[in-house]
């Protein structure tokens, strides 16, 4: 069984599916690193216009949009665990509250969004521009800061519902063995799944020669003595994309909403 | 879709599961789900996306070299010779920005990196066959869009390539379209490099450690760790551009207290490292180039693989040496100035390398040998230059001057352009299993390499003498030199119109060349495949015993 | 690179409670960070809720973002991350600090 685990590993890598998904992160945090270059030397040259900038924003909604984020990351890693646990149930559960978590940080942000602009600031108004130009910078910062953000947290919000429909159609692991490919090599084999402890728990036909194709559709999938549940990689990644999120709103909160 | 759990994020093999027959014919002839342009268009198999890329870059290299031919017929003569001044701007803008944007930082790495990178590392294709090919179609979008905002809004961008704040904000002209177009072209060239970062560390054959790569996977992989980390940030700064412009939020608007030069940095983040974007794999392909051309060795492989990962690290740090006279700070101007005389010292090391490399070679002067001479003695005129420039008290002297467009020809044609052809002509019969013909091939590099110096050459002493660039209009002292210049264009626009010539008419007419190793002394693994090579590049994933240079090897001798 | 010798590690999956752990540190934390800066510390104010983020962040990607039971590989990518920050907002203060 080792051998044909082996081919396995080198038809769906998931290390490198999760270096590729790191690297991303990367990007990710250089693309917002640009702004936090100029929010940082903003606010260093206009150190107290920020400040006064900063007290017109609602700590308290911010607050809670923090809570809100923080809890989201908790049931996206609730529902990889769940996955870990092979509980699809509880795993879909955790990501619908995920993305009902990012929805009620979209809403708390059109509203906060749009007291602003009741009150007349937003960029380029002549309220804003008749006051000293940190506050302008603050809000423009402000406005492109939280804005990329929330584009981000609706491309979360999209990318989870696709997990959720994903997790919910689908067996946990799905593994072909094609004719030219891997199946040469369990010619003349019969296969079988042995549990950790070494039991044989399903035993199949000899595979010969007029066999074009092996599906193989479970829950887990054996490697290395260990259960190893094949299909949460795409999960797992996508729970790293909603948490860097998280990390990045870690950092807008208290450089927009707590420096008063 | 057959297999739904195999999305992009997994191997080839998953993908082309259905293919018996793969060995037995090489990529072209392979019968795939898709027949005529679509068996192109669609197909993820790394050669067909990187002759793709091929295909499209020389196509954007044609028009950049169009618009810059247009250029050097304009300043024959001072005042208006065959455009107005507004034109002119539009038409030295656009050079810059599809030669940067379309042509230099896809370069070798998205083109024959993708063709080769998989086969030089023992692999059946890259690690993201479907993100690889959907960055081929982002850079066609992008491609699209940077000619789109020619014609549409209001008129072709006029504020060079760099898109310098503030008049980029005021301008009106298209430059959201623009500045729109390469951000997507951005994204085609993360993805590139996410992909490429990827297959090297997962997809290596066994035994194939990484000092064992051959040195253009080291020079690419270092590329593609530029690509990954500074790209998102000319990304982010081309967004504020376009927000700036819809809504003037103010950051970089210095009548509402932002600070333009704040702008400058971001560019320059990104875009000096993009210089070693554009660089880096040239200097990779010569190092292989070279090694098969002079039937030797490599010498001192380990530094010229380090030195494209020092060359990475420090040109990331030295961006602010384009502003010496912006008004930065002195301390800037100074810290800098410093760090970028440290970068020239892995430049160093590789023309030492490689000269060492020659040195008891058996120099065949084939063509692709001959680019390679070319291009490390051009390389070593940029760089002399780039080390003068970047010397504070030269740079307040020459900075915008002609003096720098010379440089940085040097560097980026000189260099990555003759790298590029080089690498054309040396893996023209792997990529399509016909060699070229030899003679005019060779008049081509002579009239190239002969119209390239003399079209170059005077720009240093007009910059020299003062001559400003982006000018439309100069005194008329300048204008024997200019003439020297266009005169010079001519030669070299001739030299590479026969190669394309003589490249495309070999495809239908050149000599077959089916032979593993059409060179006779390749080392690395792709001249051990067919040419061209099947779909799969390996029949079995061969084990590596030792490093492609390794000189005590049998088969090296 | 040490990528070919650690394939696939399946580690054993963890609890529950270890991510409602890492929750709830993390709401401390932001009560901590929200409370000092009604505190008025002056200058050293934005230092605090930096150094708090910054906390904030680390469990996320230790605990969150499974860090913990990844390899040196990863560990050196979210270090060039840092470096790539440090190096691009850093070195920009050379210019406007001294302007």
């Amino acid at each position: 069984m080792s051998g044909h685990s082996i081919a396995l590993t080198a038809h769906k890598d998931y290390r490198g599916s999760k270096i590729g998904i790191w690297l991303f992160l990367i990007t990710e945090i250089t693309l917002f690193g640009g702004m936090f270059l100029l929010y940082s030397i903003y606010r260093s040259e206009y150190a107290q216009d920020f400040h006064h900038a900063a007290a017109e924003l609602n700590t308290l909604v911010g607050t809670i949009n923090t809570l809100i984020l923080l809890t989201s990351s908790l049931t996206m890693a609730l529902s990889i665990a769940a996955v870990h646990h092979g509980n699809r149930k509880l795993s879909l559960w955790m990501l619908a509250i995920t993305v009902l978590c990012g929805a009620g940080f979209m809403v708390n942000k059109y509203f906060e969004w749009g007291a602003k602009f009741h009150h007349g600031i937003y960029p380029g108004s002549e309220y804003l521009l008749a006051h000293p130009k940190g506050e302008v910078l603050f809000y423009g910062l402000y406005f492109v800061m939280t804005g990329i953000h929330g584009i981000h947290v609706l491309v979360g919000m999209v990318l989870l519902t696709v997990m959720f429909l994903k997790v919910m159609k689908q067996p946990n692991a799905k593994v072909s063995f094609v004719a030219g490919h891997g199946l040469g090599e369990i010619e003349g084999c019969r296969m079988a799944f042995v549990d950790a402890g070494g039991k044989v728990v399903w035993k199949g036909d000899e595979v010969d020669g007029s066999i074009e194709r092996i599906d193989v559709k479970t829950k887990y999938w054996p490697v290395k003595k260990r259960f190893h549940v094949a299909d949460f990689n795409q999960l797992e990644n996508s729970g790293l994309y909603w948490h860097i999120v998280d990390i990045i709103w870690i950092f807008l909160f208290p450089l927009f909403y707590l420096i008063t | 879709m057959s297999d739904h759990a195999a999305s992009a994020s997994h191997g080839a093999a998953v993908r082309h599961g259905t293919v018996p027959n793969a060995a037995d014919v090489d990529f072209y002839h392979f019968k795939g789900r898709w027949s005529g342009i679509f068996a192109w268009i669609f197909s993820t198999d790394h050669k067909r996306i990187g002759l793709m890329y091929l295909v499209l870059m020389l196509t954007f290299f044609t028009v950049g070299m169009t618009l810059g031919f247009v250029i050097r017929l304009e300043l024959m003569a001072p005042g208006k010779t065959i455009m107005d001044a507004q034109t002119y701007n539009a038409v030295f803008t656009l050079h810059g920005v599809i030669m940067v944007f379309l042509f230099v930082v896809p370069g070798l790495s998205a083109s024959l990196g993708n063709f080769l990178l998989p086969i030089m590392i023992g692999a059946k294709d890259v690690q993201f066959p479907r993100i690889n090919l959907f960055s081929w179609w982002l850079f066609l979008t992008g491609g699209l869009m940077a000619v789109t905002a020619l014609f549409t809004g209001g008129g072709p961008p006029d504020t060079g390539w760099t898109f310098y704040a503030p008049y980029s904000i005021r301008t009106g002209t298209n430059v959201t379209l623009a500045a729109a177009a390469v951000f997507v072209l951005g994204f085609s060239s993360i993805l590139t490099g996410l992909n490429f970062l990827t297959t090297v560390h997962r997809m290596r054959a066994p035994g194939m450690s990484f000092f064992r790569l051959p040195l253009f996977v080291w020079a690419l992989y270092s590329t593609a760790w530029l690509q990954v980390v500074a790209t998102p940030v000319v990304g982010i700064t081309l967004v504020l551009i376009m927000v700036e412009r819809s809504f003037g939020i103010g950051v970089f608007d210095p009548v509402k207290g932002g600070d333009p030069i704040l702008y400058q940095h971001l560019f320059w983040i990104y875009s000096h490292p993009a210089v070693y974007i554009m660089i880096l794999p040239g200097l990779g392909a010569i190092s292989d180039m070279l090694a098969v051309h002079a039937r030797r060795t490599i010498f001192g492989y380990g530094f010229i693989a380090m030195s494209s990962v020092a060359i990475a690290l420090f040109g990331s740090i030295v961006w602010a040496h384009h502003m010496f006279i912006s008004g930065q700070s002195l301390v800037a101007n100074f810290v800098f100035s410093l760090l970028t005389m440290i970068v020239a010292i892995p430049s160093a090391i590789k023309v030492f390398n490689w000269v060492a490399t020659l040195y008891k070679g058996s120099i065949q002067l084939e063509t692709p040998m001959l680019y390679t001479l070319a291009f490390i003695f051009l390389f070593m005129i940029g760089g002399f230059s780039g080390m003068m420039i970047g010397v504070l008290s030269v740079d307040v002297h020459v900075h915008d001057t002609y003096f720098i467009v010379a440089h940085f020809h040097y560097i980026i044609f000189g260099g990555l352009g003759f790298a590029f052809f080089g690498a054309l002509h040396h893996w023209y019969p792997k990529m399509f299993g016909r060699m070229y013909h030899q003679v005019p091939s060779k008049i081509a590099w002579f009239l190239t390499f002969v119209g390239f110096n003399v079209l170059y050459m005077p720009m240093f002493i007009m910059g020299w003498e003062g001559m400003p660039r982006r000018y439309y209009d100069y005194l008329p002292e300048y204008q024997k030199w200019h003439v020297v210049s266009t005169i010079g264009s001519w030669i070299m626009i001739s030299g590479i119109l026969l190669m394309f010539w003589n490249l495309l008419r070999s495809l239908k007419t050149g000599k077959p060349c089916r032979e593993l190793d059409p060179w006779g002394g390749g080392r690395t693994l792709e001249w051990t495949v067919p040419s061209p090579p099947p779909l799969e590049n390996f029949d079995k994933i061969p084990t590596v015993t030792h490093g492609p240079y390794d000189p005590d090897v049998p088969e090296h001798k | 690179m040490s990528d070919h010798e650690h394939e696939e590690h399946a580690h054993e999956p963890a609890g529950y409670g270890i991510y409602f752990l890492t929750w709830f540190s993390l709401l401390v934390l932001t009560a901590i960070t929200v409370t000092a800066a009604g505190m008025h510390f002056g200058s050293l104010s934005v230092v605090v809720a930096l150094f708090i983020a910054l906390v904030k962040a680390s469990i996320v990607l230790w605990l969150f973002m499974h860090l913990k039971y990844e390899d040196t590989l990863f560990h050196r990518l979210v270090w060039i991350m840092i470096l790539a920050m440090v190096i691009f907002i850093g070195m920009t203060f050379t210019d406007t600090l001294f302007r």
